[in-house]
């Protein structure tokens, strides 16, 4: 951000506080506790409350759903020092996310790479305005960690193509109206250069979906299936058979999304002292004192790193397979929080209960297990880093 | 602040690379050790360091300085770690230098910071009494202005020309300065396992020639020098660490056996790439570390102790997996990478190991 646009920068930062004031309803100015308190758009769209409501409907009337898109997709238009205020303020004021949706941290950065200008268009704009729920069709029974392996077939008949095969882990895919789809349109390609991406409406004929359940009790991932499904051929983004190109883009992203180490309401001390206490200003129990301090130097020291990253970029160094390497040690850091609250909870977190709030630690911990295997496994990254970063050979 | 390096610091890192690589690789360090040299360190490259101005780097200039700053300094650290040159950059300018510029009277810094700044004069803080790092325990102390007691792993001790002595006060600590010639100084010299050097020093009675800051500042002074210390030696490890991974990469890179070479195995590969994750949290965590130095931070004794934790702890791993992986070649004397194991616990157990500074960070944070 150069000197001269700051006065400019300080004028958005108080005209957006100003509306943010007076447009985001109090009780959407507190913490998000479940699915529920999201709005995931869709053709019937669930708004929980009318708050819920008028926050979407006022962030959407100034495109601040996607604030970084271009305006004439629904977007907000806003610069990358305009967005990051505007990120500040609502934080600041603890303003919720006013839409969630795969269709705006996965689909939509595909589209406006790959798509085409009527692509973007009709599903960008769509997907700003909350009018479709989007979910992911990647994984196969038989294609998790080696993705490009996926058989799930579109066949060329000439104005359409005729898609045959499973998806699994496809999140929320009983609530999704369309889904974005990898397929293999050349069988007799090497594996990565016969894959296409593909949109596909759930409410098509052939399609069904059926939920997961998971270790947490939860149910957030479904089956899908496909049989004789025709799909229309303006469908297909970027070229037939490159759509591994597009996979790889979204996995990066994905990957980065999934890195982040989540802020929690109680730092990994404070919830050890609450639930064990202290002997002589010490926590009670000594080994998970040494694991605790272990845990939150890690936990600072992955902080720093992203920081560094990000300055690093600043000055002109290339990212490279960076993703794949916050991926790996931040849902291993993650993952290593849970068992630390796991064990300094004691038996109150074995109390599972009947709903998430009641369990809320060990159901979460559960969850945790997944963080290392979803977006690619950690021993995928780490295949990735000894590759592509140490340039070690190929096994 | 940025964490990233400033142009000025790069080219100071660059230079430092070039020197450290020419004039003091780890076949100079082998050289000292069999020829038992009577420094212990390289005294041509140690007068050449102060001509570069490096002594004298990180103090103002009025006592012959650069004031150029820690982050700077911590560069050059890094590069010596690479090739693992010993020198008395940390005993003298670091410790002893840092303390006299910090707490020093006017007349201490003319005198004897200049010298350090000048790399003329080598200061030594002798502070160790029990098996294992106290900094705040004396049983040393004073009386009729004479100075009795018995200091261990005095760094650099043997070639010190003036001692900086922790002694116990009726106030608390005290740091008093004894010069090396005095009667009643006597050092024994130890060589250690990484081939640097560290004393016993006996005081029997020895005439204190002043203190810095007063009886009871001790332990103050002490947290303080020993954090800026902490960081720096972790920015020294970290060169030290990087060195042996790459050379370990390399190795896998060039070793065949089963006719592929070893690095091709997954076995290999994951530790590889989980030790490089590790090496990159170090590189934050020193960069943050040694900016906070120059920023005068609150949060610096947090800092050091994360910081020394840390690449205390990932020091070992990366030079244990070293010594796997370069297999039976890795024991032998010949190959470099064990210099690498060797001074690792060497700087593990200088202020502070992995277990005294992740209590320490636990008692910071009150829990």
């Amino acid at each position: 951000m150069s000197t001269a646009t700051q006065p400019n920068i300080d004028a958005f930062r108080t005209e957006t506080r100003a509306w943010l004031e007076e447009h985001c309803p109090e009780s959407m100015r507190t913490p998000v506790k479940g699915f529920d308190d999201y709005f995931w758009g869709g053709r019937q769209p669930k708004f929980k409350d009318e708050d819920q409501k008028l926050w979407f409907e006022n962030m959407k009337s100034k495109g601040w759903t996607v604030p970084r898109w271009p305006k004439e997709y629904g977007g907000g238009g806003l610069s990358k020092a305009e967005y990051k205020v505007l990120k500040e303020e609502m934080e600041s004021l603890g303003c919720r996310t006013p839409l969630f949706s795969f269709g705006i941290h996965m689909l939509g950065p595909a589209l406006l790479n790959f798509g085409t200008e009527e692509q973007k268009k009709e599903h960008l704009t769509q997907i700003a305005n909350g009018e479709i729920w989007w979910c992911q069709g990647y994984s196969e029974p038989g294609a998790g960690s080696d993705l490009a392996g996926l058989q799930t077939s579109a066949e060329d008949k000439g104005d359409h193509y005729l898609v045959n095969g499973q998806k699994v882990w496809t999140s929320y895919a009983d609530y999704a109206d369309k889904i974005f789809c990898l397929v293999r349109t050349d069988k007799n390609a090497p594996k990565h250069t016969g894959i296409s991406f593909l949109l596909i409406d759930m409410k098509a004929e052939g399609v069904t979906t059926r939920p997961i359940k998971l270790l947490s009790g939860s149910s957030p991932f479904c089956e899908t299936f496909f049989d004789n499904v025709k799909v229309p051929k303006e469908n297909l983004v970027g070229t037939e058979n490159e759509g591994w190109t597009i996979a790889k883009y979204l996995l990066t992203h994905e990957r980065s999304m999934i890195g982040n180490v989540a802020k929690m309401d109680k730092t990994l001390d404070k919830y050890a002292v609450d639930a064990i206490g202290k002997v002589n200003g010490k926590l009670a129990d000594p080994v998970n004192r040494v694991e605790t301090a272990k845990w939150l130097i890690d936990e600072a020291a992955f902080n720093l790193t992203l920081e560094r990253a990000l300055d690093e970029a600043k000055a002109g160094s290339p990212p490279g397979a960076k993703s794949s390497f916050f991926k790996y040690y931040g849902t291993e850091l993650n993952k290593r929080r849970y068992e630390l609250m796991m064990s300094t909870g004691g038996f109150d977190n074995l109390i599972w209960g009947e709903n998430a709030e009641e369990g809320k630690t060990p159901r979460e911990f559960c969850r945790t297990k997944a963080n290392s295997i979803e977006g690619g496994t950690s021993e995928v990254q780490l295949n990735i880093i000894a590759k592509h970063i140490l340039g070690l050979p190929k096994s | 602040m940025a964490l990233v390096l400033t142009e000025e610091q790069q080219m100071l890192k660059t230079s430092a690379k070039e020197f450290f690589n020419g004039n003091a690789p780890i076949a100079s360090l082998r050289d000292l050790r069999d020829k038992k040299s009577e420094a212990g360190y390289d005294q041509l490259v140690w007068s050449e360091m102060a001509n570069m101005g490096w002594t004298g780097l990180v103090f103002p200039e009025a006592y012959g300085g650069l004031d150029f700053g820690y982050a700077g300094l911590g560069q050059i650290l890094i590069e010596s770690g690479k090739t693992l040159t010993p020198s008395p950059l940390m005993s003298s300018v670091i410790v002893s230098g840092t303390m006299i510029n910090a707490y020093g009277s006017e007349e201490q810094k003319k005198t004897l910071l200049a010298a350090i700044a000048a790399g003329e004069k080598i200061v030594t803080l002798a502070y160790e009494e029990s098996n294992a790092h106290r900094p705040h325990t004396a049983e040393a102390s004073v009386s009729n202005n004479q100075l009795s007691g018995t200091k261990k792993i005095v760094l650099d001790g043997h070639v010190a020309d003036t001692f900086l002595v922790t002694a116990r006060t009726e106030k608390g600590l005290g740091i008093y300065v004894i010069d090396a010639a005095a009667s009643g100084v006597s050092v024994e010299r130890h060589t250690m396992m990484d081939s640097r050097n560290a004393a016993t020093v006996t005081f029997s009675d020895v005439p204190v020639l002043a203190m810095i800051g007063l009886p009871g500042d001790g332990e103050k002074i002490m947290d303080h020098v020993l954090d800026v210390a902490r960081i720096c030696l972790s920015a020294e490890m970290l060169g030290s660490m990087e060195e042996a991974f790459e050379r370990t990469m390399n190795y896998l890179k060039e070793r065949k056996q089963f006719g592929v070479s070893i690095g091709s195995f997954q076995g290999l590969q994951h530790r590889a790439a989980h030790m490089f994750c590790e090496i990159e949290m170090c590189k934050s965590l020193v960069l943050k570390s040694l900016q906070a130095i120059d920023a005068e931070s609150d949060e610096l004794a947090t800092l050091a102790s994360m910081t020394k934790a840390k690449v205390g702890e990932i020091a070992k791993l990366v030079s244990n997996e070293g010594i796997q992986m370069f297999g039976g070649i890795g024991m032998t004397d010949d190959e470099e990478i064990g210099f690498f194991l060797k001074r690792a616990r060497v700087a593990q157990l200088t202020y502070g190991d992995y277990n005294y500074h992740i209590d320490r960070y636990a008692a910071l944070k009150s829990f």
